[in-house]
């Protein structure tokens, strides 16, 4: 059954992935790209990491995919051009590839059978953010405000 | 007896699985079992739909004075049937420059991100249809993904006031995201999970017998409520906060370019995630299925849920026939110089409750806190502009 899911999922994936790369409108291939994050979520849900699952939803389709699609509206005046296929695009793509394949073929390989582990509740990740990673998680907090912050400063009107 | 009549359908439903459980595979009854609840929670809130569309054009049409639909069938409740009718056999119009495929997903997927986030509801006791340990994270996360579709609408129709209106939803849903999310963060604070079952669970309690430990009867929880409805109202682009549809001005907003069935899609995803933030809305604040007094608990759980939510739904149709239409601008400046500052003073409020002990102080603290918060916030925000006939620059 977890086979089954996990080829449905991965050919999900891996075709809306493959349209966000081809796709001859920009627009299409942006909207192709989150539904290629809904596919990488089903991952985290079909591997029990169902936290990690839904704030891939959460930030990747609710707030990430939303930018891309205004950036593309806000700054591209030629959104509907159809464009051409590009070869440096390919090679770069190929690059970035070759790249993560040596990065995984010298990690030290472990073990295929998982071991025994405690199912990762929201829970358990919440008191683990409140204890041990705590300085970490109060550091993100105060690099997102200062963002934030940077952000409102950028778009206030200026007073004369 | 009381009891039997409370778990009438979850015995209903077992009864008919270990009927099954013999004759058939376990992994039909596994999806039987999915979609028994599926078909029930289709069933009840299309119901709902049809039934609260004719009852909220009548409501309507009582505050202004006139009779509302009253032709067909009974009272006129057989409207929706002939709205549904109407709806059904109306062409279907597609602009011949939208974008055909994007124009036609907008509507499905936002019908179905707007059923999904029901999924996670306690409708009653043991009647939850998809219980998840993160239950309310997955009803904000689907909920987020409908900005996508909504811009999917607007874009798709490539029309500048279905762009308008697509833009202008985007603005306001994201904006009032934020002070919508914060709120919940109280209640999740105190109860400690976020799963709705545990948050109506932590509810359940009476003081003497009468007084219900719904969180909103303490300071904290009264003001992140009233906070929460609020941004609700904003999320599901409802009067006073409808300006994505102002139809005044945009025509209908990113809906402009769709007809029949289509634009009933929409309509319906609109009131379905009017269910589903009041449901949230009482999971989190008014008790969920429990009852207002105890010794009126011997009353079917679900009861009470649907009770509570009628009474949220007449009150979004009574401010929908009180007030008028917000400026974009207003609602803007709204939500993040009034509702931001209050939704983090209820995180702050909640906590004081907590460390004093939950009691009668904890509650007076927290009301201190956020009765400080609010008068400081009305002395900051005061614009000194009093009120007087408007004067007109160049149109004089």
């Amino acid at each position: 059954m977890s086979t089954v899911a996990f080829a449905a999922i991965a050919i999900f994936t891996l075709a809306a992935a493959l349209a966000a790369a081809t796709l001859p409108k920009l627009m299409h291939a942006a909207l192709s790209f989150a539904v290629m994050f809904v596919g990488i979520s089903a991952f985290f849900f079909l591997f029990g990491a169902e936290f990690v699952g839904l704030v891939q939803i959460f930030v990747y389709i609710g707030a990430v995919a939303v930018l891309i699609v205004f950036t593309i509206l806000l700054t591209r005046q030629d959104v509907e051009k159809v464009r051409s296929f590009k070869w440096s695009g390919v090679i770069v793509a190929m690059a970035v590839f070759a790249g993560l394949v040596w990065a995984i073929g010298k990690t030290k390989s472990l073990p295929l059978t998982p071991p025994q582990i405690e199912p990762v509740t929201v829970q358990r990740i919440g008191e683990l953010l409140m204890t041990n990673y705590v300085w970490p998680l109060q550091c993100v907090g105060v690099l997102l405000t200062a963002a934030l912050i940077g952000a409102l400063i950028l778009v206030m009107e200026e007073k004369n | 007896m009381s009891d039997s009549i409370d778990q009438i359908f979850i015995h209903a439903k077992q009864w008919l699985l270990s009927f099954m459980s013999g004759r058939a595979p376990d992994w039909l009854v596994q999806i039987i079992s999915s979609l028994i609840n599926i078909l029930a929670l289709l069933g009840v809130f299309l119901t709902l739909f049809a039934l609260i569309s004719v009852l909220e054009r009548k409501i309507l049409g009582r505050m202004q004075n006139r009779y509302g639909p009253n032709r067909v069938g009974p009272f006129g409740l057989f409207q929706p049937v002939a709205d549904g009718i109407k709806m059904l056999i109306k062409e279907d119009i597609v602009p011949a420059r939208a974008d055909k495929i994007v124009h036609f997903l907008a509507p499905v997927l936002i019908a179905a991100a707007a059923i999904l986030t029901l999924g996670v509801i306690p409708y009653g006791r043991n009647m939850t249809p998809f219980t998840i340990d993160g239950g309310i994270l997955f009803f904000f996360a689907v909920g987020s993904a409908t900005e996508l579709m909504v811009f999917m609408a607007g874009w798709g129709s490539n029309n500048k006031y279905s762009m308008l209106g697509a833009m202008r939803a985007i603005a306001q849903m994201i904006s009032y995201e934020l002070p919508l999310i914060i709120t919940v963060l109280p209640v999740v604070m105190i109860v400690g999970s976020l799963n709705p079952d545990k948050i109506v669970g932590a509810q359940a309690a009476y003081s003497l017998g009468f007084l219900p430990h719904w969180f909103v009867f303490t300071p904290w929880g009264a003001t992140a409520f009233i906070l929460f409805f609020v941004s609700g109202l904003v999320e599901s682009n409802r009067t006073p906060f409808d300006v994505p549809e102002g139809e005044s001005e945009i025509v209908a907003g990113h809906m402009t370019e769709y007809s029949g069935f289509k634009y009933a899609t929409f309509f319906m995803a609109e009131y379905i995630g009017m269910f589903a933030i009041s449901g949230l809305g009482i999971t989190l604040f008014l008790g969920g299925w429990h009852a207002p007094v105890h010794f009126l608990e011997f009353i079917p759980s679900y009861v009470w849920f649907f009770v509570k939510l009628s009474i949220l739904l007449f009150v979004y149709i009574w401010l929908r026939g009180t007030l008028p239409r917000t400026r974009i601008d207003q609602i803007m400046n709204f939500a993040w110089k009034f509702m931001l500052p209050m939704a983090f003073t209820c995180v702050v409020a909640a906590a004081v409750w907590h460390y004093t002990g939950r009691g009668l102080r904890g509650w007076l603290g927290s009301l201190l806190v956020i009765a400080a918060v609010y008068f400081a916030l009305s002395i900051l925000l005061d614009t000194r502009r009093k009120f007087a006939p408007r004067t007109y620059r160049f149109a004089e």
